[in-house]
C-alpha cells in the first residue's frame, strides 16, 4: 500500500492539491453570501487539510495521521449537524440565509 | 528543689484566674455590645459592674498568693513569627502589673458603680457600658500585656474607648470636637511609640520587656540607642499621660460623662504613660539625658497646669487641671529615678482624684448639669454626704497628714530635695497652689450662700445611695490609702517600695544613689510642705470663705490674670502655629494636586479608554463577511509575521 502510492503520485501533487482546494474553500468563505455555501467551504478547508494528513502519514510510514483524519470527521459531522441546525433556525427567523441579512449583532 | 515544684504548681494555680481578669470585662462588653438593645437597663449595668468585680476577685486572688519576687507568665499564643522575629502574644503578672490592675478593676468597680446612678434616665445608658467594659479589657492588655506590642494594643485600645466616651453625648458638636482633639493628640503620641517600638525590633530583634532590658544592659549607658528609643517612648507618654506639649486635649475631654473623667481621665488611662516608663525602668535608667527631659517635662507641667487652675471656674476643668499637674509631678519622680515613688502616687492619686470627679459629678448631678461654680455655693447643707467626700479628697490631694497624697507626695519631693532644690522649690510651689485651688473650688461650691437660680435652689437633692457609696468608700481610700507607703523616716518600712522592689531594684542600681537625706533635714521638709499647704487652704478660706469673694467676670480680667483664665492662649496659639497653616496647606493641595494633578490624570485616563472604545466598537459591524474577512486577514497577518522573524 505504501509502495503503491509513493510510485505513481509524487507527494508534491498531494501538497498542491490540498493547496488548491484550500484556498477554494477560503475564497468561497469571503466571497460567496449564502451561509449554506459557505459551510460548504469550510468543509472543503476541513477536508483539504485532512487529504494532507492523510497524504504525509502514507509517506512517513506512520499511521497516527489517518486515525487523527478520522477524528476529524467525526467532529465535522457533529459541527455540521449543529451548524445546519443554526441555519435552519435563523432561515425560520429571517427567511433568508443571506449572511448579509444578519447583521443586527452590533454596536 | 520542692521550693521550685511548690513555685510551678503555685503558678499553674494561678494562671487561670490570671487568664479570667481580662476576659470578665470582654464577656461584659460582648453581652452588652450584641445583645444589650434586648436587655433592659438596670441589668445592663449591673452586667458591667460585676465583669469588673469579677476581675478584682481574681486580681486579689493572685494578689494574694504571688509572692512579691515572684511574676506570672501567660503565654497564648505565637503571635507574630517571621524569620528572627518571635512576637508571643501573653500577659505579665508581676508586682507593677498588679498595683495597676488593683486600681483599675478597684476605682473602676467602685466608678461602675456610681455610673448606674449617675447615668440613669440617659438614653445611652447601655452604650455607655459597653464602653466602660471595653475601657477596662484594653487597660489590662495594656498593663498585663508581656512585651511592648501588646501593650500597644492596650495603649491603642483605650485611645479609642477614650474618645468613643468623650464624645458620648454626640449630639453636641462641641463635644465631637473635644473627642477628635483628644484622639488626634492621643495619635501624635502614639506615633512616638511605634517609632520607639520599631527601634527597639531594629536594635534588640524583641519587644519582650525582659529581652529588652537585657540587650539594653549591654549597651553603654548614654548611648544614643537607648536615648532615642526612650525619648520617642517617652513622646507616646506626653501624649497619653496629657504632658507638655501634648496636654491641652485632657481639659477639652471633661466633656464626657462624669464617672468617664474619673475613670479614663484621672484614675486609669492617663496613667499609662507612667506605668509605660516604670515598666521600661532599666531603659530609662540606661539613658540619663531622657531622664533629665522627662523630669523637666515633668516640672514643667506641674507648675503650669497648676497655675492655670488658679483661675478656672468649672468644676471639672479645675480637677482636669489638677489631674494635669498631678501627672506632672509623677513624671517628675519618674525623671529623678524614683520610680515607685511616682507609682505610689498615681495609686494614691488615683484614689482621691476618682473621689473628687465623682464628688463634682454629684455637685453637677444636684444642679442639674451646672458646671459653673460661680452658679454655686452653699451646698453643704443640702448635700453633706458629697460636701465631706469631696472635703477628705481635697484635703488628700494638698498634702495634709495622714491623708493619702501627704505620703506620696512628700516623698516625691523629698527625692525632688535630694537631686535638686530648684525641682523642689517648683513642685512645692505647685503643691501650694495645687492646695489653694482645691479649697478654692471647695468653698465657692459648699460654703456660703447658693448663687444659682431659685429654680435650681428647690431641686437640689443629694444623689442616690448607690452614688455614694463608691463616693463613701474612696474617701476611705483617701484617709488610709497613704499607709500602704509609711515613710522610713517614721521608722516604717516602705511596704509599697518593697513589694515594687523586684520591679525597680534593676534600675536602682545603675541610677547613681545620691546620699539619703538625714532624718533631720527629711523632718524640716514635711514641715515645710504642710505648713505650705495649711498656709494655702487658709488663704483660700480667707479670699473666699471670710471675705466672700467671687471669681470675676470674664471680661474684667486684665493682664496676667486674662492669660492664665485664658489658659495662656496655648489653645489658641496651637491653633494659629499648627492647625490653621495645616487647613491652609490642606486647601492649597486641595486645588493644586488634588483637583489639577489627580483629577486630571485619572480624568485624562477615563477620557482615553472612553475614546479607543468609541474607535473600536466601529469595527464590530455586526456583518458576518467583514467578520470572516478579518478573520483570515488576521491569520495571514500572523503566518507573514512568522515567515518573517
Amino acid at each position: 500500500m505504501k509502495e503503491v502510492a509513493t510510485n505513481y503520485v509524487p507527494q508534491n501533487w498531494y501538497l498542491l492539491l490540498s493547496t488548491f482546494l484550500f484556498c477554494v474553500g477560503i475564497m468561497g468563505v469571503l466571497f460567496r453570501r449564502n451561509a449554506i455555501i459557505i459551510m460548504m467551504c469550510i468543509e472543503l478547508m476541513l477536508n483539504s487539510v485532512n487529504l494532507l494528513l492523510v497524504a504525509f502519514s502514507a509517506y512517513s510510514g506512520n499511521s497516527d495521521g489517518q486515525v487523527f483524519v478520522f477524528f476529524i470527521m467525526v467532529v465535522a459531522a457533529a459541527e455540521v449537524a449543529v451548524g445546519l441546525a443554526l441555519l435552519v433556525s435563523i432561515y425560520r427567523n429571517v427567511a433568508s440565509t443571506d449572511i448579509n441579512v444578519l447583521n443586527k449583532l452590533k454596536w | 528543689m520542692v521550693n521550685v515544684t511548690d513555685q510551678i504548681l503555685r503558678d499553674s494555680l494561678l494562671i487561670t484566674p490570671g487568664m479570667l481578669i481580662p476576659l470578665f470585662p470582654l464577656i461584659g462588653f460582648l453581652i452588652n455590645g450584641l445583645f444589650g438593645k434586648y436587655l433592659s437597663k438596670s441589668i445592663t449595668g449591673w452586667i458591667a459592674s460585676i465583669s469588673v468585680l469579677l476581675s478584682f476577685i481574681c486580681t486579689f486572688y493572685i494578689f494574694i498568693n504571688l509572692p512579691s519576687t515572684g511574676a506570672l507568665h501567660i503565654d497564648l499564643f505565637n503571635w507574630i513569627s517571621y524569620s528572627t522575629l518571635n512576637i508571643s502574644f501573653g500577659f505579665l503578672i508581676d508586682p507593677l502589673t498588679l498595683v495597676m490592675l488593683l486600681v483599675i478593676t478597684g476605682v473602676g468597680f467602685l466608678i461602675h458603680l456610681y455610673s448606674i446612678g449617675y447615668m440613669h434616665g440617659d438614653e445611652g445608658f447601655t452604650r455607655f457600658f459597653t464602653h466602660l467594659n471595653l475601657f477596662i479589657f484594653f487597660m489590662m492588655l495594656l498593663v498585663m500585656g508581656s512585651n511592648y506590642l501588646v501593650m500597644f494594643i492596650g495603649w491603642e485600645g483605650v485611645g479609642l474607648c477614650s474618645y468613643l466616651l468623650i464624645g458620648f453625648w454626640f449630639k453636641n458638636d462641641a463635644y465631637n470636637d473635644a473627642a477628635k482633639k483628644a484622639f488626634i493628640m492621643n495619635r501624635i503620641g502614639d506615633l512616638g511609640f511605634l517609632l520607639g517600638m520599631f527601634f527597639m525590633l531594629f536594635n534588640f530583634g524583641s519587644l519582650d520587656y525582659a529581652v529588652v532590658a537585657q540587650k539594653a544592659l549591654l549597651l553603654p549607658v548614654g548611648s544614643s540607642i537607648l536615648v532615642s528609643i526612650t525619648l520617642l517612648l517617652f513622646v507616646g507618654a506626653t501624649g497619653k499621660s496629657a504632658q507638655i506639649p501634648l496636654y491641652t486635649w485632657l481639659p477639652d475631654a471633661m466633656a464626657g460623662p462624669t464617672p468617664v473623667s474619673a475613670l479614663i481621665h484621672a484614675a486609669t488611662m492617663v496613667t499609662a504613660g507612667i506605668y509605660m516608663i516604670v515598666r521600661s525602668n532599666v531603659i530609662y535608667a540606661l539613658a540619663p539625658f531622657t531622664l533629665e527631659i522627662v523630669a523637666i517635662v515633668g516640672v514643667a507641667t506641674c507648675l503650669f497646669a497648676a497655675i492655670i487652675g488658679l483661675m478656672q471656674n468649672d468644676i471639672k476643668k479645675v480637677l482636669a487641671y489638677s489631674t494635669v499637674s498631678q501627672l506632672g509631678l509623677m513624671f517628675a519622680a519618674l525623671g529623678l529615678g524614683a520610680f515607685s515613688s511616682g507609682m505610689f502616687h498615681l495609686v494614691t492619686h488615683a484614689f482621691f482624684k476618682a473621689l473628687l470627679f465623682l464628688g463634682s459629678g454629684s455637685v453637677i448631678h444636684a444642679l442639674h448639669g451646672e458646671q459653673d461654680i460661680r452658679n454655686m455655693g452653699g451646698l453643704r447643707k443640702y448635700i453633706k454626704v458629697t460636701y465631706i467626700t469631696f472635703f477628705i479628697g481635697a484635703i488628700a490631694i494638698s498634702g495634709i497628714p495622714p491623708f493619702a497624697g501627704f505620703f506620696s507626695k512628700d516623698e516625691i519631693l523629698a527625692k525632688a530635695f535630694e537631686h535638686s532644690k530648684v525641682i523642689w522649690a517648683i513642685l512645692s510651689i505647685s503643691s501650694m497652689m495645687t492646695a489653694f485651688y482645691m479649697f478654692r473650688l471647695v468653698y465657692l461650691t459648699f460654703f456660703n450662700d447658693f448663687r444659682g437660680t431659685e429654680e435650681t435652689k428647690k431641686h437640689i437633692h443629694e444623689s442616690s445611695s448607690l452614688m455614694t457609696i463608691p463616693l463613701i468608700v474612696l474617701a476611705g481610700l483617701s484617709i488610709i490609702g497613704g499607709f500602704i507607703g509609711l515613710p522610713s523616716v517614721f521608722g516604717f518600712t516602705h511596704q509599697f517600695q518593697m513589694y515594687l522592689s523586684s520591679v525597680t531594684d534593676a534600675s536602682k542600681e545603675l541610677m547613681k544613689e545620691n546620699i539619703e537625706l538625714n532624718h533631720s533635714m527629711e523632718y524640716i521638709l514635711i514641715a515645710t510642705a504642710v505648713i505650705a499647704a495649711i498656709a494655702s487652704i487658709l488663704y483660700a478660706r480667707f479670699k473666699y470663705f471670710t471675705k466672700k469673694e467671687q471669681p470675676s467676670e470674664d471680661l474684667a480680667l486684665v493682664g496676667f490674670e486674662k492669660a492664665v483664665y485664658n489658659k495662656f492662649y496655648v489653645d489658641e496659639m496651637y491653633d494659629t502655629v499648627i492647625v490653621k497653616p495645616l487647613k491652609v496647606l490642606s486647601d492649597l493641595f486641595l486645588v493644586l494636586v488634588d483637583k489639577l494633578i489627580i483629577d486630571l490624570l485619572v480624568n485624562a485616563v477615563a477620557w482615553v479608554v472612553g475614546l479607543s472604545g468609541r474607535m473600536l466598537r466601529l469595527v464590530q459591524t455586526g456583518n458576518t463577511g467583514f467578520y470572516v474577512f478579518a478573520m483570515v486577514f488576521g491569520i495571514i497577518v500572523l503566518f507573514v509575521i512568522r515567515l518573517l522573524i
